[in-house]
């Protein structure tokens, strides 16, 4: 299978505007490869990491040093986001525009045709089941809509990578188990899946491979089973091992 | 361009959608439509002082409308990480700038268009005249002030922490340039140096806003500006708005999106 996303070496600093709090490390040296059709969660506690990585892959910031390709190119050029789609973590989406102009907008910086607009956005409001809201404006959805609808927004381009920041966070179970639903059938139509969570559930029923870190460096990457049976645990608890968790004894 | 043109699109129709537009656009015709049914001392001249109101209220609307709704673009971008999933997206911060200045610029033509038909069917009930090229001498002169005024605010809105510390600043600044630009040059006569060299600098560097108010041409039915002026003038605040576009390119390059 073709690597699809990789890093190599990539480290992050940020200076602080405080004098004396000086250089902080969010990456340091993470090494990833996601192949071409795996779901590939991406863990770590708050802090880890994990969206600054996304932000490096989406060209948000520079990286330090090290290197970080999509598809083969330089992160740093537009042309690597033509074939992703990204679903950032708890975004309010432009209140006055209807779902399908919402989807039109992107959908035109994609340069997609009108023809290809007018039979791609219903087919993509369905899916996320938002066909029977896509002429009521976004400020009327509520979370799980407005989510489902970014999910909609990020495969407007029907993507080759999807790169999902916590997409099932703030959703009730009904908005949680729907995004996942939708995930699962993108991972069946064969499209490459590289997204944040702390749900370790979830994480556990849809992903081929799953990479944790922690403090900016990898700790663990491989397939969910192996994982799971090198702590011999279920991933929640390996997790907690691997990031060093020791539970408070209480007397 | 096709990015430019899709960044606009949204900002139009952001702006026909809020209510600020409509307040604005409604207040303007309630206080003219008062002005213009009162007779105040059977004065025969009475349609030049409606005139010079109305047109007063069109330049403090289309500047509260360029100001307010560009301060306001790119941090409600940021505010509501809308900017996130835009910039994940083939789009450069550069086409996202002049989509943002596109959009409120022919956003603020379109509302300054419905302003002076308004304006226009106002003054032919009282002067029974259409003195279209006058209109759109006084109209494309305005517009291209408030691109400067725009540009201006989108540079602010990049550098300034809050939309309503940008609007203020902007606010002072234009209304400074407007009352007190055109007199900076004798001011500086007397002053001592090095704050008359200060004070001339400032002079030729802030952009002359006053030069687009053709608003006696209209109270006052004066002859048309030679063309060549006017377009001089286009030139002078294109050559302002470049700049501005330019220094909010180079800021919001360096900015962290979140």
């Amino acid at each position: 299978m073709s690597v699809i996303l990789k890093t190599h070496k990539l480290r992050v600093e940020f200076r602080s505007r405080e004098m004396r709090q000086g250089v902080k490390v969010a990456l340091n040296g993470l090494d990833l490869e996601v192949r071409a059709g795996e779901v590939f969660g991406f863990l770590g506690p708050n802090g880890a990491g994990k969206t600054t990585t996304m932000n490096v892959l989406l060209g948000f910031v520079p990286p330090t040093s090290g290197e970080a390709s999509l598809f083969g190119i330089d992160v740093r050029q537009p042309i690597a986001r033509q074939r992703i789609g990204y679903l950032p973590e708890l975004t309010y989406y432009y209140k006055f525009l209807t779902a399908e102009e919402l989807l039109r907008f992107y959908g035109k910086i994609f340069g997609l045709t009108r023809a290809e607009m007018d039979q791609r956005i219903p087919r993509l409001l369905k899916l996320v089941e938002l066909e029977h809201a896509s002429k009521r404006p976004i400020r009327s959805y509520s979370k799980g809509m407005q989510q489902r609808a970014g999910l909609a927004q990020a495969l407007i381009n029907n993507p080759d990578l999807l790169i999902l920041d916590e997409p099932t966070s703030g959703l009730d179970p009904l908005g949680r188990m729907k995004v996942r639903e939708i995930i699962q059938r993108l991972k069946n139509e064969g499209k490459t899946v590289f997204f944040s969570s702390h749900e370790l559930g979830e994480v556990e029923a849809i992903c081929d491979r799953v990479a944790i870190i922690h403090q900016g460096e990898l700790k663990v990457v491989g397939r969910v089973d192996e994982i799971k049976k090198a702590h011999h645990s279920n991933l929640e608890q390996a997790f907690l091992e691997v990031i060093g968790y020791q539970p408070q004894t209480t007397p | 361009m096709k990015n430019i043109f899709a960044v606009a699109g949204v900002v139009i129709k952001e702006l026909y959608r809020r209510k600020d537009f409509y307040v604005l656009f409604i207040v303007t015709i309630l206080i003219c439509l008062v002005m213009a049914s009162v007779n105040i001392f059977n004065d025969s001249k009475i349609a030049r002082y409606l005139k010079e109101i109305c047109l007063l209220l069109v330049w403090i609307s289309s500047l509260v409308i360029a100001v307010t709704t560009t301060a306001r673009q790119i941090p409600a971008e940021r505010e509501n990480r809308t900017l996130l999933p835009l910039l994940a997206k083939p789009i450069t911060r550069m086409q996202l700038v002049f989509g943002k200045f596109l959009g409120c610029w022919v956003a603020c033509g379109l509302t300054l268009l419905c302003f002076y038909i308004f304006f226009g069917a106002l003054s032919a009930t009282r002067e029974h005249q259409w003195p279209v090229l006058n209109y759109f001498q006084a109209g494309v002169m305005q517009w291209f002030m408030l691109g400067i005024v725009v540009a201006m605010s989108l540079l602010g809105s990049l550098v300034f922490a809050a939309p309503s510390s940008n609007s203020t600043i902007c606010f002072i600044v234009i209304g400074g340039i407007l009352f007190v630009g055109r007199h900076l040059d004798q001011v500086a006569t007397s002053m001592h140096e090095p704050l008359r060299a200060v004070v001339n600098a400032l002079y030729y560097i802030v952009p002359h806003l006053e030069f687009y108010d053709l608003r006696d041409l209209i109270i006052h039915n004066w002859p048309l500006i030679e063309w060549k002026y006017i377009l001089l003038a286009l030139l002078y605040a294109t050559a302002y708005i470049a700049t501005f576009l330019l220094g909010a390119c180079l800021v919001f390059r360096r900015k962290p999106v979140n």
